[in-house]
């Protein structure tokens, strides 16, 4: 017993100390967004492989969760005579929780472990070491980009996963469910409030600051070689994927 | 020179370096001998400002550098160039940006120069400059050791440190990078600190070996003072000695 009320407090510290320490990693990566050397051209090809090279995932992820929800929505909506309902509940679902949701747990997937991986890598091939070594701080050539990267480029994403969302859910409900344009739009103009977007703006933002900061997080103090490396991007993938989800509560609270 | 004095450093209550003292001389290539996770990295990391000793000074030039910080670290550190074990070469970089990344970074030379001076480097390590453009995967081992020696030496560095130059290298090969760290040196006159198990190559290019066993330095001293030491560990090592080293 006294074993493991041993085991379960040092699991709790272990979380606490892992929790401060990335607080502090992250506080110290954005101290060094405002130290020169500033690299643009670093921020740009991080902006590329974080945003631009999740589009396509996004955009597919995006279509056919708006299908469904029209194709479900409509059925249940159907029940109670309000088909012209349609395009407000895809377009609420989709901007206020879907689409942030969503498209950070694909870019958790695509990305997030794409740069655990990269840093890992980085980590046990001394590749840090020799930046360091270098007069280079590693957190500021390496990390401080992808951080601002993960910012900039998820809300962009997001907002790309919801209008493709809006127009998949007009595919199914429009074009093949015979729900009337003009309703599906009008509904939609009619339920969305500027608290909405902002909302979905937040959540992006902050899910893309987390996304990233657990991913290198987790590279750069990745130890024992190639299973090292592999075990912290798998942490990624579910330590991103449950504060996405946890933050989400938090922050949808919030706007209620 | 390079003084080190008393340093002592553990991991998780284990005692890896036990109070080490050590000098190399300016101009000289000194070698730390000692088998494989006897903590001859570790010590080469204290060196080069990787990690910070539990005791002890490592003084260059009269300053001991473990208390530096901050700017006076970044001004330290730009003194001196380190070929890694692996090389470390940057995966997302050419061989040409591994080696002028060092003068892009740290310097506001024109891109004519860094060039002139990449190329320099790589007819000094006699690599063409068909290998500007590859990057480090497809490069061979021999082949990374040479870039990224062109690399460490890029900044004309006043203290080269060598991690394991040639593990992993056929014997060729760790001639040849041999052949190239006595050439630089004779070049440069540079301080430099290797730390190797390879013996005996290791006695063609040292001026002065030490050899570390159990976190202590038990033998320091020229190539042929070392190899005619009376310390049985010390010939046990050298002619490879089974029992010594599973010791």
């Amino acid at each position: 017993m006294a074993n493991l009320v041993r085991q379960l407090g040092q699991r709790s510290l272990n979380v606490v100390i892992e929790a401060g320490g990335m607080v502090i990693f992250l506080l110290e990566g954005l101290a060094l967004a405002l130290v020169p050397p500033f690299r643009p051209r670093r921020l740009l090809q991080e902006i590329y492989q974080i945003g631009v090279k999740s589009t396509l995932i996004v955009m597919l992820t995006g279509a056919f969760t708006g299908m469904v929800m029209a194709l479900q929505g409509y059925y249940t909506l159907k029940q109670y005579g309000s088909e012209g309902a349609l395009g407000s509940a895809v377009a609420l679902s989709l901007i206020r929780e879907m689409g942030p949701v969503l498209t950070g747990i694909m870019v958790s997937a695509r990305a997030g472990s794409a740069v655990t991986a990269e840093i890992g890598i980085m980590r046990i091939t001394e590749q840090l070491d020799a930046l360091d070594t270098m007069a280079v701080n590693p957190i500021q050539y390496v990390v401080m980009p992808k951080l601002l990267a993960g910012v900039i480029a998820v809300p962009f994403l997001t907002a790309i996963f919801d209008v493709v969302g809006i127009l998949g859910g007009y595919l199914v409900g429009v074009v093949l469910l015979g729900v009337s344009s003009g309703s599906y739009f009008a509904g939609m103009v009619r339920s969305v409030v500027p608290l909405d977007v902002y909302g979905g703006i937040v959540k992006s933002l902050v899910f893309g600051l987390t996304i990233i900061l657990v991913a290198c997080y987790k590279g750069y103090y990745t130890q024992h070689g190639a299973e090292g490396v592999s075990k912290a991007t798998n942490q990624t993938v579910v330590l991103s994927a449950v504060l996405i989800l946890a933050w989400d509560y938090v922050l949808t609270s919030f706007f209620m | 020179m390079i003084k080190i004095v008393n340093l002592t450093k553990s991991f998780g209550g284990h005692k890896v370096l036990d109070g080490i003292n050590l000098t190399m001389p300016t101009g000289q290539i000194t070698v730390v001998i000692g088998k494989s996770g006897v903590g001859k990295s570790v010590l080469l990391k204290h060196i080069i400002g990787l990690l910070k000793p539990d005791s002890g000074q490592i003084i260059v030039d009269g300053q001991d550098i473990s208390l530096l910080a901050g700017r006076q670290l970044r001004q330290f550190k730009r003194r001196f160039g380190v070929l890694f074990q692996g090389g470390a070469l940057f995966d997302s970089l050419n061989v040409f940006e591994n080696i002028a990344f060092p003068l892009r970074e740290k310097t506001r030379l024109t891109e004519a120069e860094i060039a002139k001076r990449v190329r320099e480097r790589l007819v000094q390590m006699s690599l063409t400059s068909e290998v500007e453009t590859k990057f480090p995967d497809e490069l061979s081992g021999g082949m990374k050791k040479r870039v990224a020696l062109a690399r460490a030496m890029i900044q004309e560095p006043e203290i080269m440190f060598y991690d394991e130059p040639v593990t992993g290298l056929d014997p060729p090969m760790t001639n040849t990078v041999f052949h190239l760290i006595t050439k630089t040196h004779q070049e440069s006159g540079y301080t430099a600190l290797m730390v190797s198990h390879d013996i005996p190559e290791v006695f063609r290019v040292a001026h002065q070996v030490a050899m570390l066993h159990k976190g202590r330095i038990i033998a320091a001293g020229t190539s042929e003072e070392i190899q005619n030491h009376p310390d049985p560990m010390v010939q046990s090592f050298i002619r490879g000695e089974v029992d010594f080293l599973e010791g």
